[in-house]
């Protein structure tokens, strides 16, 4: 059965005299290289040049804050519980009188970690999330480290600022 | 005595002239290799050294230097050695016949761009090329090595059979000028008379043994990676591998520079008398010389060109080549050339020649050849 009508059936004979000759295939030869020397390169030079990665890259991970500032994570675990690479890990605790601007929900993690060795990018935490906590943004990824004791990402790395908070393609 | 002093500092700082800018040229031949092969293959190439990359040669030369020069136990040291140092100097030497420019008058000195004028000037750019596989030879028979040796051995036996060829499309030339002197063939192409109009087919000859001397690509089997590890130069490093392949770019701007003196008029260009009226025969000299290295330099982009355009031949197709295919060609454009020296029509019955031989070849392709059968 032909999977598609394109099959070309090619003949191997004996070589005419243009092909033995080889001159006239050098001369098209050199006039494709001579082409792509004038075309333009496609070289993105990384660390400066970036290509954008389009709007559900999953790239360095982020716990978001709401409106007001107020951590939306509760801690629930259902993250951990999806993480295929147990990665992440988290102590909870409950919320104090007067935190009510910092924590969104009545219990909150006080510890938040990921250890970026062991996770793979899956994105099954952002999947998983009820809380819309987690996410992995499109337009930065995690930074190479030199040291195995950079790797273990807390609170201070994960948590959104407000200054400089992440939007993903429509979102408001 | 006065005189010649001043002539002798004039023809030694000519040379030192040439030599530096032969050194420099083939410097940046390293830096325009990665450039041309990167332009060809739509990338950008080295550009972190420096704006551009041009401090790349440089930076190529420190990391040759600080390597570390290791000699092979059981090679044989002072012909490992003396490989590198062989091929450095046979590629040096070749630029002293070539006519980088006409005469030039500084002060009250007259002297000719030339380092030196002999009369067997396309016979001593024979010998230093043929002394050239000594280097390569040497090192690869002392490296005590079979990669290296095999990679020797072909050097060697490409380069005799390719100077066969070379040498046939050279005595067409030496038939229309009638002197080896290599001023001599620059002086008969003035004014636009240049060789490649009457001698098209033994140019081509003459570039294709070109590159089968230098070991450049389609011929570089004597380095071939895929058979032979690295060919002759499999055990070197450090500088010494660096005056290897430091060569092998010298050796390309100096045949690209004999190929422009012997069939594109050497130092001349549209324009001369022009230029003389206008500005003195000093200005007119000096635009000479660029144009024989711009000349030069344009052989060794194709040099380059071709490299990162053909891959290289199987060796029977090599051998196959100069000897079926080059040999009898160059042999059949001597007896052209003769007719055309006797006729005194030399474009004419040229390219005649080059169409009866065109011809030649149809005819017998048609009657001789086996075809496929429909």
């Amino acid at each position: 059965m032909k999977l598609s009508n394109r099959t070309k059936v090619v003949e191997q004979g004996e070589m005419t005299l243009a092909e033995r000759m080889y001159l006239p295939a050098i001369v098209g030869g050199m006039a494709t290289t001579l082409k792509h020397f004038f075309s333009k390169p496609v070289t993105i030079r990384y660390p400066e040049q970036q290509r954008y990665l389009g709007p559900i890259y999953r790239g360095h991970h982020i716990l978001k804050k709401d409106e007001q500032g107020a951590e939306r994570c509760t801690a629930c675990g259902l993250c951990a519980v999806a993480c295929p690479a147990e990665a992440i890990s988290m102590v909870a605790e409950e919320r104090k009188k007067g935190e009510e601007k910092l924590y969104r929900e009545e219990k909150y993690a006080k510890v938040y970690e990921i250890n970026m060795l062991r996770c793979i990018f899956c994105g099954l935490c952002e999947e998983a999330c009820p809380k819309e906590a987690i996410f992995l943004r499109h337009d930065q990824m995690v930074p190479v480290f030199n040291s195995r004791d950079e790797v273990i990402y807390g609170k201070d790395k994960l948590v959104e600022k407000m200054d400089q908070r992440y939007l993903r393609e429509g979102w408001k | 005595m006065n005189l010649l002093d001043s002539v002798f500092i004039a023809k030694a700082s000519f040379i030192g002239v040439i030599f530096l800018i032969t050194l420099g040229v083939a410097a940046y031949s390293t830096y325009f290799e990665r450039k041309i092969a990167a332009f060809m293959q739509d990338r950008i190439g080295p550009d972190r050294a420096g704006p551009f990359g041009i401090l790349q040669p440089l930076a190529d030369a420190v990391k040759m230097f600080m390597k570390e020069d290791f000699i092979p136990a059981n090679s044989n040291k002072w012909l490992f050695i003396m490989g590198p140092c062989l091929s450095m100097l046979t590629a040096l030497m070749t630029s002293a016949v070539v006519p980088f420019g006409d005469t030039i008058t500084l002060g009250d000195v007259t002297f000719d761009l030339q380092g030196i004028d002999v009369n067997i000037g396309i016979l001593w750019v024979f010998g230093i090329v043929s002394l050239g596989v000594y280097g390569i030879l040497i090192g690869g028979w002392a490296s005590n090595n079979k990669y290296s040796l095999l990679g020797a051995i072909r050097a060697a036996s490409q380069n005799i059979s390719y100077e066969l060829a070379m040498g046939l499309s050279i005595i067409a030339i030496l038939m229309m000028t009638g002197s080896l002197s290599t001023k001599a063939i620059v002086e008969a192409q003035q004014n636009g008379h240049w060789n490649i109009l009457y001698q098209p087919m033994g140019f081509v000859i003459f570039l294709i043994c070109a590159f089968a001397e230098c070991n450049r690509t389609p011929f570089d089997l004597p380095e071939c990676e895929t058979e032979l590890i690295g060919g002759y130069h499999t055990e070197y490093s450090s500088m010494k591998l660096g005056f290897f392949l430091f060569a092998e770019y010298i050796n390309m701007f100096i045949s690209g520079a004999v190929m422009a003196t012997l069939y594109f008029g050497g130092y001349d260009y549209p324009g001369v008398d022009f230029v003389t009226a206008q500005f003195g025969a000093t200005a007119a000299t000096l635009i000479g010389m660029g144009a024989l290295i711009g000349k030069a330099l344009a052989f060794v982009f194709i040099f380059m060109w071709v490299r990162w355009t053909l891959p290289r031949f199987r060796y029977d197709q090599l051998m196959g080549l100069g000897w079926s295919g080059l040999i009898p060609i160059a042999m059949f454009n001597v007896v052209v050339t003769g007719l055309g020296v006797l006729l005194n029509q030399q474009i004419l019955v040229g390219f005649g020649g080059l169409i009866v031989f065109i011809a030649g070849i149809v005819v017998y392709d048609q009657l001789f050849v086996k075809k496929k059968l429909a």
